[in-house]
């Protein structure tokens, strides 16, 4: 990966940060905060890792993203919109009645959406079965799972981590948001999450830590995961919850509440 | 060739589900430890690459199922109805019947017939649960070879199925073969003086309490109503304006069942004196299926009382 390339990449990711901010405002309700923390991440998956085509959401052979974290739906769209799975005007109409943009992810509406969520804690084991579905079939798409690291407080995601490894499913990759935050404050005053890498190793998970800012090294993370044969690869992704505009990082507030008029203004020009 | 009148409807279950797949590898079995039970083991033994055993995880096993489904699978998830219904209950809304997805949840040991287990091993509520979830097909087969009719159907049907059967035998209703048609109520026997509309094991004692009746010339129509939803509407209405009166029979809560459907649909059109027999806001105990069907006022003797009491409230109205 070549640094022009990276800097595309870093521009891209700051326009969907743009777009997260505008849609939301629009909008007058949604999620920033873990939007924007995970909006590198995504990035990186969609404009360089994964093998997808816009002009065929049901390619059977495409590897598969799964938004476990379906509030953070604002950064997907925002992505796919630019990837050309639908009209960047789409954006506009977010959590609007009548929209395909729901207010969380939501399969039967948007194409390239695979599932639907926002009750959290569920996409990993989807994921599980569309990896299965993978094996059965001898084929050789990935499937990617990012999930927010509150929701890991969901006991569904720990089944989840137990059964991956026992099928060996090494075409399954999580990453975890690891921002810090969930809804009522910090995940060590709510639910203290630590320690979190050993938890998925005792799990017979390939861990890896990564900044999950750095788009080159997320990148070659997701590259090297692709790699592991026999165990399947979690990424913890450390983060900043709201990061890119300095009002909403390491801020609860803007866990899910729109910024107000100024706040828009003050926000894009940040990540002009 | 099985025959499969001689057996429970879980063993029916089973050894279908294991012919089918024989000619349909998109079909995939997942259970929560209880394959011994559910008789999914003959899938599995059958099919050891197709079955996906999840440990007792079932909300894991429930979302897992729906990700197979989404690449074009037919996969079959079963445990016993208590767990598949309010143990993974969020996971069945969101991952099943939201998105729409091809998912067939076969529930064995419904109902409190499951007996000695006692209250936390007796799905009374799933019927309840399952059909108010928008997308679902619900069905209760009544012997063993409707419910190899009802497997096919739902293996061929697009969309998820939530399918309840049993732990114990039951009398064989259907010896010649049935032809189950989802949404369609089946009579099996014909009268004008009151209709009883049975699902699952109490089709068999609506028939004895029907049979018996007719020795006194009191005449009954029976409708076998094994799909609970999308509901057979236009049997239940023709039952109250041919016979005028209606009888319910569930093993299951009032609140929600077939009864409370049953008076929602004839209230709204034309309201003939109806009475519901079944478990009625309480919680069961252990002991044999006979002894606890007794206790909650299910047996075709319970039935024959109730067609009498309606028959009277139809003359004085
Ligand atoms: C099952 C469930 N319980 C509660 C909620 C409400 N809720 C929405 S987001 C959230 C916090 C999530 O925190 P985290 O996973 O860390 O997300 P992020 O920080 O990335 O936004 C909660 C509790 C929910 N959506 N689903
Ligand atoms: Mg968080």
């Amino acid at each position: 990966m070549t640094d022009n390339n990276i800097n595309n990449l870093e521009n891209t990711a700051r326009k969907l940060r743009r777009d997260v901010i505008s849609m939301i405002s629009k909008a007058g309700s949604g999620h920033p905060g873990g939007s924007l923390s995970a909006a590198d991440i995504v990035t990186a998956l969609y404009f360089s890792v994964m093998r997808h085509d816009p002009k065929k959401p049901h390619w059977p052979d495409r590897d598969r993203f799964i938004l476990s974290k379906g509030h953070a739906a604002p950064i997907l769209y925002a992505a796919l919109a630019e990837c050309g799975y639908f009209p960047l005007e789409w954006l506009d109409t977010l959590r609007k009645a009548g929209t395909c943009l729901q207010g969380h992810t939501d399969s039967t509406l948007t194409p390239g959406v695979d599932v639907s969520a926002g009750s959290l804690g569920q996409g990993l084991s989807v994921g599980i079965g569309m990896a299965l579905a993978a094996k059965l079939d001898r084929k050789d798409y990935h499937i990617y799972v990012l999930l927010g690291d509150g929701e890991c407080d969901e006991g569904q995601v720990w089944e989840a981590a137990m059964f991956a490894p026992n099928y060996k499913l090494d075409n399954l990759t999580a990453i975890v948001d690891y921002n810090g935050l969930q809804l009522d404050g910090t995940t060590k005053d709510i639910m203290n999450l630590e320690p979190f890498a050993n938890k998925w190793r005792s799990f017979n998970w390939e861990v890896m830590e990564i900044d999950g800012h750095d788009i080159a090294q997320i990148i070659d993370a997701l590259n090297k995961a692709k790699k592991v044969t026999a165990h399947p690869v979690v990424i913890v992704a450390h983060t900043v919850k709201g990061k890119g505009v300095s009002f909403m990082e390491n801020n609860v507030d803007f866990h899910g509440k729109a910024p107000n008029k100024a706040e828009t203004e003050l926000a894009l020009k940040e990540l002009a | 060739m099985t025959n499969y009148s001689d057996l429970t409807t879980r063993e029916a279950f089973g050894r279908v589900l294991t012919k089918l797949a024989a000619t349909d590898n998109r079909i995939i079995v997942l259970d929560a430890d209880v394959s011994r039970s559910t008789m999914t083991k003959y899938f599995a033994q059958a099919f050891p690459d197709r079955f996906i055993e999840c440990g007792l995880a079932e909300q894991n096993m429930i979302s897992i199922a729906a990700g197979l489904a989404s690449c074009g699978k037919i996969p079959v998830a079963s445990t016993f109805a208590v767990f598949a219904s309010s143990r993974c209950f969020d996971q069945v809304r969101m991952c099943i019947a939201q998105p729409h997805s091809n998912v067939k949840v076969v529930a064995t040991h419904g109902g409190i017939t499951v007996g000695e287990d006692g209250s936390s091993h007796q799905a009374i509520e799933d019927i309840s649960l399952y059909c108010s979830l928008p997308h679902f097909n619900v069905v209760v087969p009544s012997d063993a070879i409707e419910t190899v009719e009802v497997i096919k159907t739902a293996i061929a049907t697009e969309g998820p199925f939530y399918v309840r059967l049993g732990r114990s035998k039951t009398p064989v209703l259907y010896p010649n073969g049935c032809s189950f048609k989802l949404g369609r109520a089946d009579r099996l026997r014909d009268g004008e003086d009151c209709t009883i509309i049975a699902a699952g094991i109490m089709v068999s004692m609506a028939v004895q309490a029907a049979d018996f009746l007719s020795k006194s010339g009191v005449r009954c129509r029976v409708l076998n109503m094994s799909t609970l939803k999308p509901i057979d509407q236009k049997s239940i209405l023709d039952a109250a304006s041919d016979t005028g009166a209606i009888i319910t029979a569930e093993e299951h809560l009032l609140h929600g069942g077939l009864g409370s459907m049953v008076a929602q649909i004839i209230s709204c059109n034309n309201p003939v004196p109806l009475s519901s027999l079944g478990i009625n806001d309480t919680y069961c105990k252990s002991g044999k299926p006979e002894e606890l069907l007794e206790m909650q006022g299910l047996t075709a003797g319970d039935i024959e009382e109730a067609v009498k009491a309606v028959i009277v409230r139809k003359k004085v109205r």
